[in-house]
């Protein structure tokens, strides 16, 4: 495939820019961004009896043009916080500026035409296309809400847009269960894609692909990006994978945002305890340094969002936790000797070359065997 | 696969601008349930039956004339022999004989046909399409709407609808239209129960997100997204209220507060007979019945079947499917394609 189609240019007065700039330009605000779910009981008359605290008092900036990664533990609010993004969840409180509009307590019909410029993509590629319907359809079906497209048109603009991410435009009458899991995540990009967003939030939009197909769907991401100067917000679990595709990545633990920086100056001096440990946790392909790899190994569970710890909600497995911790919660802010642009959350930051497991003999009682087993080393194997 | 998925991108260009690409054709769920239902030995015979009836039906007016025998005046002159008796089966030229007014069995048949098939499937069109409508709205919104449409079902699948039909028969006398309206009404819950099922668990998918993140409206999340995931629960339990519906029209016509004589259907003839069983004319209510029998049995088969169709993984109650081929092979290869080896990346 020496060349593709070019992207059709959207309809006059809708002009946009579509160069990839990785300019200083703000192009979503999020403010505050608070996020609980109500759990309630009751039969007759509900009564709410507490509340699942999914993302607690986020604040964030997403530059144009670039992509901010977002990772963390399964339940630690990013998925929650990419639908308050888009307003598929209505925030608790906080503020949501999308190119200086706040969209945050838009109505449904005031909402449509920012629709129009953010998207998502999903994580399931099986669940996120309608099985009953044709793949023509669901892709179309952005062009025919909007009343971009119709009839002849639509349907040419769904091939084009099917090139562009690489399927076989005669494969438009198909239904999704004839394609494979990484062809359905083509037919989620260009759904997305349908419309010229400026904002694409990916939900883990590989997360539940191979390895191997991964690399096709970040590829394809990566060149879209390009080639239509998209901005992403791209949440992942997979740290390699957003050390590849981000500009700047915020790690997420239990709601909150702990530490923000550029993606090298975060994965090369990570200084809140928990992204040392996510780090020091990601897998090395290479047997020879992975054997000499520190890894930190946090104790017990990932506290319930129900009722958070206070201060610090990390202090409760935090290697270097100390008395404040659990007292007063550290505001993210630049930490002394980073450079502008890396914000922690944290007391006391990890220092250069610190090694944390050294630190920590009292935080892991029940993993006496591991620490005496290699008490000097400093390194635990296992976990 | 010797089929290349993917052309040339000069190909696939020529083929853009034609401005009509050569599609490759889908196989809708739908139409390989067709093609299940095709197999289906059960299913032929079902359709055969109420093929039958419809074509007795639809030609009811033709036997009328051909027999020279009205289906609704009395006849006692040609009718009935010498002593006011009814002809037996195949006397007098009535191949089913007469009834105790001397009208032809056969041509009352063949009109009562008319009413069972107009008001079992008009009714259960009726219900299918209001009960679809509230059960989509009901599971959709939830909330207050859910709770008033569900209780508003439980309340009408506990009435005890045959007196309610007397009632509404005797304040408004029986008529088609009424038979039908209570028919209906007395059906829709069962299917809205069912669809808010459905659109409370299908209302969880992603692709219902997917679509509220594109900015479609509740109305188009319904009626275009969730629909058509609820067509094949909608369209097993609408084939098998066919029956049903057509046994409460004749359960309805029996009491005599349905569509009412002098109108034949097979409810009325078969009250008729009752006065007359005294004196051995078994064939009053039997071919009646054998023309409800074969009816409803055929609805109540091809609805299995359908159902076994639509979800092949059920245990089928009859008979053995035919072995074809070509019914596998569509499975087999519905998910294949392999195209994410076959592209290069440019």
């Amino acid at each position: 495939m020496a060349e593709r189609s070019p992207f059709a240019p959207p309809p006059p007065g809708e002009q946009k820019q579509l160069a990839h700039q990785p300019s200083g330009e703000t192009l979503l605000r999020i403010e505050h961004v608070v996020k609980h779910f109500p759990i309630r009981r009751g039969i007759f008359f509900k009564r709410q009896i507490g509340s699942v605290q999914a993302v607690e008092d986020v604040s964030l900036e997403v530059r144009r043009g670039e992509t901010l990664g977002l990772v963390g533990e399964t339940g630690c609010g990013k998925s929650t916080l990419a639908r308050c993004i888009t307003r598929l969840h209505p925030l608790t409180s906080g503020r949501v500026v999308f190119d200086g509009v706040d969209i945050s307590r838009l109505s449904p019909g005031q909402m449509r035409p920012y629709r129009r410029r953010m998207q998502m993509i999903f994580q399931d590629p099986y669940g996120s296309l309608n099985p009953r319907r044709r793949v023509g359809s669901i892709i179309g079906d952005p062009l025919s809400i909007h009343h971009v497209a119709s009839g002849p048109e639509r349907t040419r603009r769904v091939q084009e847009l099917m090139e562009i991410v690489g399927l076989n435009p005669e494969h438009y009458n198909r239904f999704p269960s004839e394609f494979s899991g990484g062809q359905r995540q083509r037919i989620g990009v260009a759904r997305a894609l349908a419309l010229h967003p400026s904002l694409v939030v990916c939900d883990e939009p590989v997360s539940a692909l191979d390895v191997s197909v991964q690399a096709q769907i970040i590829n394809l991401l990566e060149d879209l990006q390009g080639e239509l100067g998209l901005t992403y917000v791209f949440i992942a679990h997979d740290l390699g994978v957003v050390e590849h595709v981000s500009d700047r990545v915020a790690v997420m633990y239990l709601g909150k945002v702990v530490e923000l920086a550029e993606t090298a100056e975060l994965f090369g001096s990570p200084r809140h305890p928990y992204t040392a440990a996510l780090l020091s946790a990601s897998m090395i392909a290479d047997p020879e340094r992975a054997r000499s790899s520190h890894r930190v190994v946090l104790h017990g569970d990932v506290p319930s969002p129900i009722n958070p710890p206070t201060g610090c909600r990390f202090h409760t497995r935090c290697p270097k936790a100390q008395a404040i911790c659990s007292a007063e919660e550290p505001p993210l802010q630049v930490q002394a000797g980073d450079p502008s642009g890396h914000l922690t959350a944290c007391h006391f930051p990890v220092l250069r070359g610190e090694t944390l497991v050294a630190s920590t003999p009292e935080f892991h009682p029940a993993a006496g065997g591991f620490a005496a087993a290699a008490p000097d080393t400093g390194v635990e194997g296992g976990g | 696969m010797s089929l290349s998925p993917f052309g040339t991108s000069a190909e696939i260009g020529e083929i853009l601008e034609a401005g009509e690409a050569h599609a490759i054709e889908g196989r809708s769920p739908l139409r390989l349930a067709l093609a299940r239902l095709r197999t289906d030995r059960v299913a032929w015979i079902a359709a055969g039956m109420i093929v039958a009836m419809a074509l007795l039906a639809l030609f009811a007016p033709v036997i009328s004339a051909v027999t020279g025998h009205s289906p609704y005046n009395p006849d006692l002159i040609n009718g009935t022999n010498g002593f006011g008796q009814p002809y037996g089966p195949g006397q007098a030229g009535f191949l089913l004989g007469t009834d105790n007014l001397g009208r032809d069995v056969m041509v009352r048949v063949a009109y009562g046909a008319r009413i069972s098939l107009l008001v079992g499937v008009l009714a259960t069109l009726l219900a299918t399409i209001g009960g679809t409508a509230l059960g989509l709205v009901s599971g959709y919104f939830g909330g207050w709407v859910d709770a008033l449409l569900a209780r508003l079902m439980d309340a009408v699948l506990s009435f005890p609808y045959v007196l309610a039909a007397i009632v509404l028969a005797a304040v408004f006398g029986g008529s088609l239209g009424l038979t039908i309206a209570v028919i209906a009404f007395f059906s829709w819950a069962a299917i809205g129960r069912i669809v808010r099922g459905q659109t409370l668990s299908q209302k969880e998918k992603e692709y219902v997100e997917a679509a509220r993140s594109i900015g479609a409206g509740s109305f188009r999340i319904m009626f275009v997204d969730i629909l058509p995931n609820l067509v094949a629960p909608v369209l097993v339990l609408g084939t098998l209220l066919v029956p049903v519906a057509i046994v409460f029209e004749a359960t309805l016509d029996y009491l005599g507060v349905g569509v009412g004589p002098p109108t034949p259907t097979w409810g009325n003839m078969l009250a008729d007979d009752q006065g007359s069983a005294g004196f051995g004319a078994w064939w009053f209510w039997v071919f009646p019945s054998i023309a409800l029998l074969i009816t409803t049995l055929g609805f109540n088969l091809l609805g299995d079947s359908v159902r076994d169709a639509l979800d092949p993984r059920t245990e089928r109650i009859f008979a053995t499917r035919r072995k074809v081929p070509a019914v596998a092979d569509l499975d087999a290869s519905a998910g294949a394609g392999g195209l994410d080896n076959a592209v290069e990346r440019p």
